[in-house]
């Protein structure tokens, strides 16, 4: 079971076998996706035709729009990164906020409370996407009737897809942060405010630092799924749709290469950003 | 009159119904090395950190350089700390760590980094200001953490039990060096330690703290020779304790007689009120393991170079239990015979008595007037082997 | 710092940290769930005019179809989640307790990787890999296996290919995780006090390991059920999955109460999961989710 206890050699070859059939399972799906960006054909099929870069750059000989040239998709990811960057912004914020909140607070409720930041991760996305559909549109129709007001902020749209969104991305942050606040050792303020510090600059000095990677790494997990997220944008876009809704929409018609293409981006960039993040780590911890 | 740097007037802090300092009043004076020695949960924590000013008193007063500190808060008052885990700053250098509270000042960078530098140099790290504060010794680390405190020049210096993480060799280098760093700073120390070693080593003040109050504030030869109380006799070296009655009185001296009728001769300590005891009441006798003296023949005890008086020693009798040796502190650990009390001896360094064997009946003696006894009669408890 | 600053500061502090604190659980999560379950007991019986009503749970129980798609949803759910523990165990083992140091934590990250991409791309790649045009069934054809390409879309066991390869991620680190914390010589003990190989992960791992797995399958099951993506694109035009019903009432049909009611419905088969789950491995929630 454990390598120093006597493994007979089947079962360290049926291991083998089984992790080799797991990564080739794994990548298999993605490796695909990044083969056809490339194959000079009208579809993402085989055979294979030959490569080109006809899906990021265009051809117009053929009538290729390439993923540069596509305005519809390159509006969408630029959708995608400006409610991700919201998402990520509040996020971090009121996740920050609730870890103080839980870990240095006490008052009464505080159980009930802790419990409750547990529940949005446990309602299925498309609920949260409807109740919050449902809840805007009725506070829109009062805002209206009473004061007039044409509320369109919580029609259908970006904002209310950044509500959606946040609205379970917090609990993330707040897990992540209160996690390494709840680590942090309070001599360490003690000692500031001792050496002359003030409150605030305790707060500047000591603990947000100390809370660095937490915050940096709830950013880049919130940013990334929301980027990713499909179930409750679905239910509350409006006119601008997210990268993800969009691509949906087009693999249900059967849609040319430039998706792979697209595809190949957001592997490319996902990449960067999680070597990024390692590198930060490393450089942190020699 | 000397300069006092730190008093404590009427100091009171409870806990719920839990008194942790109780109405405490003492004086430090400037320059001096001042130790709080107590037990786990004896109210010195609390203590320095009320002197700290992380938890405000229920009532009395702190004065720290003539200055009152009432409404002070942490951040403003001429006092730092070193922390029990020592609390260096894990993101910052050491350089950062040591300059931490000259940039809260508003301190230049240029006058900072000399600043550093100097402090640096004087506690015997030099250039070490760009390393991380995890690449250090555990020596090291603790002279950052004094380093970091001193750069601010405060009239009192607090230390909370800072050697208590380290291990027992260094422990025992770096009490030289806190009494060195101490000597060429001149600031006043105070110290917090659950250590008799530590307090007694470093000190020039000792001051015994039990539930809530001092038992005890004297040098450390005196707390160690003429301990006030019972517990001060009990917590400060190790010590075999006899309780029992008394029985007769010679003078400064008194027969304090078990329940199993052993006959123990020790000099009378006043209680902190002036009582004395007489005959009749309980009463508790010390006896250091160092002050007796053994011997398998009565010829072996040579009673002259015992007994400083012209009275002759009681001799007492013993059986073997265990011989623990441990180099220059070895000792016996013997049964008395008629009450089967145990009782130390330590053994001569001469290494004579080194043959012992368990069960040997054997012969021992002590100078009654370097022995004490306390009347206990509902007065203190605590204490036992320290 | 207890007792620094004073009573009114600190009720200041506490009020700017709460009130973020709950515009987050009251009015993006329990007003906005309290108002679906209002809208779920209503029926419309004019133009703007409604009425209590239990008729969209009434239609529920009645028409069989949406009956058979909850159902069906709940059981693929099941199965997917545990496909997804049988698979994710034996690789959360030989990252955990097989491999050490760099070989695991590279292995672990290989593990992470797709996961750093969309899930429309993995499907996307699904997609191009089993339809009928796709890489698989042009392989299966050149080996001769089958004569023609086969469609290999629009099938359950795609469903669970999807469902089960969406969701690995998920199982795999609180695994890890809970695997990570078990001490080998807790192993090493148990095989020297007599215990076969099953023996000991029927007594020791798995009792270790319980809150981990307790914490991946609800996890798993959670996401799942609540799957749109994966269902709708491998399970085709007529997957069947109750989401997409919720969709179709939602959005399509415009009927929110119908809607509303259905998403109620889900929610309830998921937190009744979720207890199950947590009352099978005697688990506590907030331990189970502060794992995940």
């Amino acid at each position: 079971m454990i390598p120093s206890l006597p493994r007979p050699l089947w079962l360290r070859i049926a291991t083998g076998v089984f992790v080799a059939a797991f990564l080739v399972f794994l990548f298999l799906p993605l490796v695909t996706v990044a083969a056809f960006a490339f194959n000079d054909a009208p579809y993402p099929a085989p055979p294979w035709q030959g490569f080109t870069l006809d899906w990021f750059t265009g051809n117009d000989a053929e009538g290729r729009t390439g993923l540069f040239k596509d305005e519809e998709l390159m509006g969408s990811i630029l959708t995608s990164l400006l409610v991700a960057a919201w998402v990520t912004l509040l996020s971090v914020v009121v996740g920050t906020t609730n870890a103080f909140l839980m870990e240095r607070m006490r008052f009464r409720g505080q159980g009930l409370l802790s419990l409750l930041m547990l529940v949005p991760l446990v309602i299925p996305g498309v609920i949260l996407g409807i109740s919050i559909l449902a809840f805007a549109s009725r506070v829109a129709d009062l805002l209206g009737d009473v004061f007039g007001w044409e509320a369109e902020f919580l029609r259908p749209g970006l904002p209310l897809v950044v509500l959606g969104q946040v609205s379970f991305l917090i609990a993330i942050a707040t897990l992540t942060i209160s996690a390494r606040l709840k680590r942090f050792d309070r001599t360490l303020e003690e000692a500031a405010y001792n050496l002359g510090a003030s409150r605030p600059a305790v707060l500047a000095t000591i603990t947000l630092p100390y809370l660095r990677p937490a915050l940096i790494g709830s950013a880049a997990i919130v940013f990334l799924m929301s980027f990713q997220d499909f179930n409750t944008t679905l239910m509350l876009v409006g006119a601008d749709s997210p990268l993800t809704v969009m691509m949906y929409g087009r693999m249900r018609d059967g849609a040319t290469p430039v998706l792979n293409a697209v595809s190949v981006f957001l592997m490319v960039a996902s990449t960067a950003i999680a070597l990024l993040l390692m590198r930060g780590d490393d450089r942190r911890r020699t | 009159m000397t300069a006092v740097d730190l008093e404590a007037k009427s100091l009171l802090k409870r806990f719920g119904s839990h008194v942790a300092v109780d109405s405490l009043s003492f004086a430090v004076t400037r320059g001096s090395f001042f130790s709080i020695l107590g037990p786990s949960g004896c109210g010195k924590t609390t203590l320095l950190r009320m002197i700290a000013g992380f938890i405000g008193p229920d009532s009395g007063d702190i004065e720290i350089g003539g200055r009152s500190m009432q409404g002070v808060p942490p951040n403003r008052r001429p006092v730092n700390m070193v922390f029990q885990q020592l609390a260096l700053f894990p993101m910052m250098s050491v350089g950062e760590n040591v300059a931490y509270g000259l940039a809260r000042r508003g301190v230049g960078r240029a006058e900072r980094e000399a600043k550093v530098a100097a402090m640096l140099e004087r506690v015997g790290l030099p250039g070490a200001a760009g390393k991380r504060t995890d690449e250090l010794s555990g020596g090291q680390r603790q002279r950052v953490a004094i380093a970091r405190s001193l750069v601010l020049e405060p009239t009192l210096l607090l230390l909370d039990e800072p050697l208590g993480a380290l291990d027992l060799k260094l422990r025992e280098r770096m009490k030289i060096e806190l009494k060195q760093l101490q000597a060429a700073f001149g600031t006043t120390f105070v110290y917090i330690t659950h250590d008799q070693s530590e307090a007694l080593v470093l000190s020039d003040q000792v001051a015994v703290m039990n539930a809530g109050r001092f038992e005890q504030v004297g040098s450390p030869q005196a707390l160690y020779y003429s301990p006030a109380t019972p517990f001060v006799a009990g917590f400060v070296g190790a010590n075999n304790r006899i309780e029992g009655r008394v029985s007769a009185l010679h003078g400064a001296l008194a027969d304090v007689t078990t329940p199993e009728g052993w006959v123990v001769r020790a000099q009378i300590q006043a209680a902190p009120d002036g009582r004395r005891p007489s005959v009749g009441d309980a009463a508790t006798a010390f006896v250091r393991p160092e002050v007796a003296v053994l011997g398998r023949t009565a010829a072996d005890l040579d009673r002259p170079t015992i007994a400083p008086g012209d009275e002759a020693a009681p001799v007492h009798e013993g059986v073997v239990e265990s011989l623990l040796f441990d180099g220059a502190n070895s000792a016996v650990l013997l049964r008395e015979a008629r009450s089967r009390a145990e009782f130390r001896v330590a053994l001569p360094q001469t290494g004579r008595y080194a043959d012992l064997k368990v069960d040997e009946r054997v012969l021992f003696t002590f100078a009654p007037e370097r022995a004490v006894c306390f009347a206990t009669g509902g007065g203190g408890t605590g204490g036992g082997h320290g | 710092m207890a007792e620094v600053g004073s009573k009114t500061t600190r009720l200041l502090l506490l009020g700017l940290l709460l009130a973020p604190a709950l515009v987050w659980l009251v009015g993006v999560i329990l007003l906005p769930h309290l108002d679906l379950a209002l809208l779920s007991f209503r029926e419309r019986i004019g133009p703007g005019e409604f009425s209590w009503s239990l008729a969209q749970y009434r239609t529920f129980f009645a028409e069989p179809l949406y009956w058979d798609v909850f159902v069906r949803t709940a059981v693929i759910s099941v199965i997917a989640t545990g496909l997804t523990l049988l698979i994710a165990f034996p690789i959360a083992w030989t990252i955990a307790k097989l491999t050490r140091g760099r070989v695991s934590a590279l292995l672990f990250a290989v593990c992470l990787i797709p996961f750093w991409v969309s899930e429309t791309v993995r499907t996307l790649g699904w997609m191009i890999l089993l339809r009928e045009t796709g890489v698989l069934p042009a392989v299966l054809v050149s080996l001769g296996i089958t004569d023609t390409p086969v469609e290999m879309l629009y099938r359950d066991a795609t469903i669970l290919v999807g469902l089960v390869y969406t969701s690995l991620l998920f199982m795999v680190v609180p695994l890890y995780s809970s695997l990570e914390s078990l001490d080998d010589s807790l192993i090493e003990a148990a095989y020297d006090l007599g215990g076969s190989g099953w023996t000991v992960l029927r007594t020791v791992v798995i009792p270790h390991a319980a809150p981990g797995i307790t914490a991946g399958c609800i996890v798993v099951f959670m996401l799942t059920l609540g799957n749109y993506l994966t269902a709708s694109l491998l399970g085709g035009k007529n997957s069947l999955w109750f989401t997409e019903q919720i969709y179709t009432q939602f959005i399509t049909r415009f009927n929110w109460e119908q809607g509303a009611a259905f998403g109620f419905l889900l929610l309830a088969l998921s937190s009744l999961m979720v207890w199950l789950g947590l009352r099978l491995s005697g688990q506590k929630f907030a331990d189970v989710m502060s794992r995940t």
